[in-house]
């Protein structure tokens, strides 16, 4: 089996417009949500996201390029522009062939389809823009990504909520460490922060109105973010013959299935993935210094996830750190995993812990070290990130430093 | 039985799949056997019938200002709000 490699990180998200925008946020444990601003807010009981703030997509794009790229769209090509400029790769001839681009997403272009039924249903227009339906879709992303690079191999989108855009990036490492791609562009995007995407959650009640605390005892809900997140996996050997600086070695993935409850998540399905992930690795369960926790700041998601953790680590689970980037940049559904693999990586190669701001009351039913308020600097030779998503769908990542 | 009480208790009773005379009010919705995303949809079903606000979150059902706790306080929550909405 080969070895796979990071080579490339971009991202664009509640705390920033590129990864070391975002890195110094999440070292000061700065906060991205704040009100929300978008039409009919107004009409909303859930007023507060991680919104991409004063972005002007004409700033970046043509009016061609605009009229089919939807903001999920947009979000995942600065993403990727960034993470590939970074791996110094460019793509011609054989190896275009060999690298492919699997992203994740939950809503695809819901924008698209949240001003088009407005369009029709409330205004009561009869034509649409022709490029409704390409614009719309879920894997128009990734095929834009593929088109602007020129990259000819293995291309998706996955769509499994909350867990999208981790599922993708394992699906990724499986492409590259199977030896079916060379190079994988992968990571996730979301942008559901629109008077329908957020009016959906509104009904689920379980969103705050007030900020996302994960862990802390008085946590009452999520809160939703939108942006990014986008990685070059490269296969280890291709990636040292052409002297590229290598991030972090992505070294084990898992994915299980709660087969139970299509919201209410369950600690053995969360703990499977875990333990699928650190023994996929080949590591000891002791070498986990770290977990990028799901941590959605509801009732529900924290108490299991620590329970998992605890049964999983046994004693371990009291001396590594567990935090929730959530805090910061809300929930960014199906893009989620990406940008928290951002943490990921900073942790690997500078040492440093992102906090789970917000921090405000301990919980005995999260009673791990979750790195409350202020980040820390620690060094970590291996960590997780999790994903729990609606469905119970689960899927884990283990990461080495490079 | 007042108006409201007969209408939450036909919405309870809906979810709960039982006839409307199996449902008494001293019951909680869990000896009902309805979990958290079947009260959610009950609390969606009230504010559609009495076109009212419930508050309500599901983190932390305990502490909303709708008190679930029986039967006969959903429909005393109820009575409150629907009272307030024509006050």
């Amino acid at each position: 089996m080969k070895r796979v490699v990071i080579t490339g990180q971009g991202t664009i998200n509640p705390l920033g417009r590129s990864v070391a925008e975002t890195l110094e946020a999440m070292r000061e444990g700065r906060c991205g949500i704040g009100p929300l601003e978008f039409r009919d807010v107004d009409r909303l009981a859930i007023k507060i996201g991680g919104q991409v703030k004063d972005y002007d997509p004409e700033t970046e794009f043509n009016r061609q390029q605009i009229a089919l790229y939807d903001r999920f769209t947009q979000f995942t090509l600065l993403a990727a522009r960034e993470a590939i400029g970074q791996s110094g790769l460019s793509f011609g001839g054989e190896l275009a062939a060999r690298t492919g681009v699997v992203l994740g997403t939950s809503g695809g272009g819901l924008q698209t389809s949240d001003e088009n039924y407005r369009s029709v249903y409330e205004e009561g227009k009869n034509r649409v823009h022709p490029f409704v339906v390409p614009k719309l879709m879920n894997n128009a992303a990734a095929s834009h990504v593929s088109m602007s690079y020129n990259l000819k191999g293995p291309s998706f989108t996955v769509a499994t909520a909350c867990a999208s855009s981790n599922h993708a990036m394992g699906l990724a490492f499986h492409l590259v460490r199977g030896g079916a791609a060379t190079v994988m562009v992968t990571g996730g995007s979301e942008s559901m922060l629109c008077f329908g995407g957020v009016k959906a959650w509104e009904g689920l009640r379980v969103m705050s109105k007030d900020a996302c605390r994960p862990f802390s005892a008085n946590r009452n809900g999520m809160v939703q973010g939108e942006g990014a997140g986008v990685f070059v996996f490269e296969e280890y050997e291709h990636a040292k013959a052409r002297g590229a600086e290598i991030l972090a070695e992505v070294i084990g993935f898992a994915m299980t299935s709660d087969a139970s409850d299509i919201v209410m998540p369950s600690k053995q399905g969360a703990a499977r993935a875990i333990r699928g992930a650190v023994e996929d690795a080949g590591i000891p369960l002791d070498a986990v210094g770290y977990i990028n926790a799901h941590g959605t700041g509801t009732a529900a998601n924290d108490k299991t996830e620590c329970a998992a953790v605890a049964d999983v680590f046994g004693a371990h689970a009291d001396r590594l750190m567990i935090s929730s980037t959530k805090s910061m940049h809300g929930h960014l559904i199906g893009g989620t995993g990406a940008v928290e693999l951002l943490a990921c990586v900073m942790a690997l190669r500078e040492g440093v812990i992102a906090p789970t701001i917000g921090y405000e009351e301990a919980d005995p039913e999260c009673a791990l070290d979750v790195v409350p308020n202020v980040a820390r600097e620690a060094k970590v030779d291996v960590v997780l990130s999790n994903a729990f998503a609606f469905g119970g769908l689960n899927a884990v990542l283990a990461l080495r430093a490079a | 039985m007042s108006d409201v009480a007969d209408k939450v208790i036909g919405i309870i009773a809906e979810q709960a799949v039982l006839d409307k005379s199996d449902v008494s009010m001293d019951q909680t919705l869990g000896d009902l056997g309805i979990d958290s995303l079947g009260l959610v949809e009950s609390i969606f079903a009230i504010e559609e019938a009495f076109d009212i606000q419930v508050p309500f979150n599901a983190n932390d059902p305990a502490s909303s200002e709708f008190d679930i706790s029986s039967v006969a306080a959903i429909v005393k929550a109820v009575e409150g709000l629907v009272a307030e909405q024509h006050a």
